[in-house]
């Protein structure tokens, strides 16, 4: 490019030849030189406005096609992080306390078809109901060819069957994922694990719920996401509870009873480490049972008897007006109290066991070891009825069991409205008011416990959960030395295991009629026990229904006769799977192994 | 200097836009791996869960007593008695042959030795 000069020597000297001003040749020229200057910087600029819109439209277009691309297409997980763990197990398992299964999931297919896609409906009909007897060909025709797009079929399959659906072959047959709960022991622990079923059912899952048992009162706990790994421990030891069902099924066979209950239980923890009710059923299939009108509600197997069978308990409550009684500094073991029979209250007449006298002076042992009425009944009135009603309602028996199970809550104990001199007595012995074997079983364990109450569990527990004094430790230990000298000298002589040291108390109760009164020859009889008396450890309780032991010239109905063996059988079998040495006299160790250590 | 800058700068843009191009099919390809191993694990887990239910199932107590009793003649199991309990002291000690079996001199040792194992 070639510059031109502002003031060219031409021009200028023509400008001055004529006379003119040659400054205005050097203006014009530099005013000229300035309108290139600024054409050329327009021009760049608007180069560079072009560059920019360019660059801003082609960012915002990415923005927007990266946003409807986004708004287009289906959300997908981030893949980088590892999932796997929650994929199977919606339901923790439970298990027993050493680890043993005793529910777990299992992925089984439900079958539903879509009659739409059916290619030939009446043959698909003929073949299902030869798979799945309960289902009928001619309804099936019907259903299939209503109209109907969607139909459930089957909630469950097992994979033969499912093959055996497979080889129909047929568009309109079509299998939705189940998670399905299995009991792999059947039977055992069925109370305490209750059953499941489906709850809200989709194609491609369904819930499981809870329906009974730890598996609905957990509930909440066995779906929980964050512990769907972590299987649910329960305190129940399998292996204990199979030689409890085991023994108490036979003795039920045995002492003709109607059925049974059983409860093992650790006074320290308050762990229930064996719940039996019999007659039981299978939480696979759980029973619908249509019970007659007059049927106790104890005849259905679903009936928990050890946690929902509310009963007079009989004698096996003597011995808390006993503790009560020396708690309160009123006796102590040896004192003679007034054991006169037959009573008079009132109108009423406090008789003994086949009206016998035991009278008329008994020490307070003997009160409980030969379990007198009228021994208690006296203790009773020497205490009175509102100290006696906060005590028992201190062990637990005015209000429902704590335990895990959905129906303990339900269980609450039937006491008197009204709280008479005559209920104190007959309370003492354990008539008038109704309670659960298990309730009994907790207050045993205090007992046990040296006077601390024990809230009975199902959970396991890693340590002695903090409880309330109720007795001195003195009293307590009175208490189950009294317990131990029933079975050394007393009524429940057949409960003797040696090296075990069992001490426990009878109570054998008439049925009361639903009609009023008492049946003569029905009854709960009830066998409360623990073990070793001189540490104890273990309470082990049996409750049977209308037991009848026959082996003698006339039918025996007590407690002695009928729970108390099968009691002392339970406790032989446990007690060494439970890991307690018997207590008996070693043999003098040789002296040349005592030297070497 | 300056043509360098701008040579080396494209081919470093080349060599970066090639490494991202590889880089994102080695993800692509990592994450069809892991999601082949996800199922993988869930199938096993699957397998996993019915076996341990199975397992529960074949040692489920009654089954266990029925088999006890079925082979009673040949293993002569009893359910576990309080006088099974013992005492360390009335153990005995082994004796010395036991110990050593029919071994008795050092020949028949050094020909028992196991060749596999370190003698130490």
């Amino acid at each position: 490019m070639t510059r031109t000069p502002l003031r060219p020597l031409a021009r200028i000297l023509k400008a001055r030849a004529q006379g003119e001003n040659p400054d205005v040749i050097e203006r014009e020229n530099l005013r000229q030189r300035h309108e290139e200057m600024r054409d050329a910087s327009r021009s760049r600029a608007e180069v560079r406005l072009l560059i920019l819109g360019f660059a801003f439209f082609v960012a915002f277009s990415a923005i927007g096609a990266r946003m409807g691309f986004v708004a287009t297409t289906e959300a997908a997980e981030p893949r980088s992080s590892s999932a796997g763990a929650e994929i199977l197990a919606q339901r923790a398992d439970i298990t027993d306390r050493n680890g043993r299964v005793l529910a777990t999931n299992m992925l089984t297919h439900a079958l539903y078809a879509h009659p739409k896609d059916m290619v030939d409906p009446a043959r698909v009909a003929g073949e299902l109901a030869a798979i799945f007897p309960e289902l009928k060909a001619d309804d099936l025709t019907r259903r299939f060819t209503d109209g109907r797009s969607f139909i459930w079929l089957r909630k469950v399959l097992s994979p033969e069957q499912m093959q055996a659906v497979h080889e129909i072959g047929d568009p309109g047959l079509l299998f939705g994922p189940r998670e399905m709960r299995l009991y792999p022991n059947g039977q055992l622990a069925a109370h305490v694990l209750g059953g499941s079923s489906f709850g809200a059912e989709g194609v491609h899952s369904a819930e499981v719920i809870g329906t009974a048992g730890v598996e609905r009162a957990m509930d909440a706990r066995l779906r929980d996401p964050a512990l769907s790994t972590t299987p649910l421990e329960l305190s129940i030891d399998l292996t204990v509870q199979a030689a409890v069902e085991e023994i108490l099924g036979a003795g039920i066979t045995m002492m003709n009873a109607k059925g049974g209950a059983a409860i093992i239980m650790d006074v320290k923890t308050g762990e229930i480490l064996s719940l039996a009710s019999l007659p039981t059923f299978d939480p696979n299939i759980r029973p619908n049972p249509v019970l007659p009108k007059d049927a106790e509600p104890g005849d259905s197997p679903l009936f928990n008897r050890a946690v929902q069978g509310v009963y007079e308990l009989g004698s096996t409550f003597k011995i808390f007006a006993a503790a009560q009684a020396m708690e309160l500094g009123l006796v102590n073991a040896n004192t003679m109290v007034d054991a006169n029979a037959p009573m008079q209250w009132g109108k009423h007449r406090i008789r003994e066991f086949q009206n016998k006298n035991y009278g008329p002076l008994l020490s307070v042992t003997d009160v409980i070891v030969k379990s007198s009425n009228v021994g208690t009944a006296k203790m009773a009135l020497q205490i009175g009825g509102l100290r006696q009603q906060a005590f028992l309602k201190s062990l637990g028996f005015f209000e429902a069991t704590p335990i895990e199970l959905t129906e303990a809550p339900g269980a609450k104990p039937l006491l008197p409205a009204k709280w008479p001199e005559i209920v104190t007595i007959t309370t003492s012995y354990g008539h008038g008011m109704s309670a659960s074997p298990l309730h009994l079983a907790a207050a045993y364990a205090t007992i046990a416990n040296g006077g601390i109450t024990v809230k009975p569990t199902i959970l396991k527990q890693d340590a002695p959960r903090p409880g309330i004094r109720v007795m001195r430790e003195d009293v307590a230990d009175a208490s189950v030395d009294m317990l131990r000298q029933v079975v050394t000298r007393g009524t429940a002589s057949m409960a003797e295991v040696p090296g075990y040291e069992v001490g426990g108390k009878t109570g054998t109760a008439d049925k009361p009629k639903r009609t009023g009164g008492y049946y003569k020859d029905k009854v709960i009889n009830t066998f409360a026990s623990v073990f070793p008396a001189s540490d104890p450890r273990y309470v082990v309780l049996v409750t049977l229904d209308e037991p009848v032991e026959t082996s003698g010239t006339e039918p025996r109905r007590t407690a002695g006769w009928t729970a108390v063996p099968v009691a002392a059988e339970i406790t032989r079998r446990i007690a060494p799977l439970l890991g307690i040495r018997p207590m008996v006299e070693a043999s003098p160790a040789d002296r040349l192994t005592a030297v070497r250590n | 200097m300056r043509p360098v800058i701008y040579v080396l700068s494209f081919i470093a843009v080349l060599g970066l836009g090639f490494w991202a191009y590889r880089e994102h099919y080695d993800t692509r390809q990592a994450l069809r791996e892991v999601s082949a191993l996800n199922s993988e694990i869930a199938s096993l887990r699957e397998a996993l869960a019915l076996q341990r239910a199975e397992w529960a199932y074949l040692n489920r107590p009654d089954r266990l007593r029925e088999l006890a009793s079925a082979n009673f003649e040949r293993l002569g199991l009893m359910p576990l008695e309080p006088a099974q309990f013992g005492d360390a002291a009335n153990l005995s000690y082994p004796a010395a042959e036991e110990f050593f079996g029919d071994i008795n001199n050092s020949v028949m040792v050094t020909g028992q030795l196991n060749p596999e194992e370190d003698p130490l």
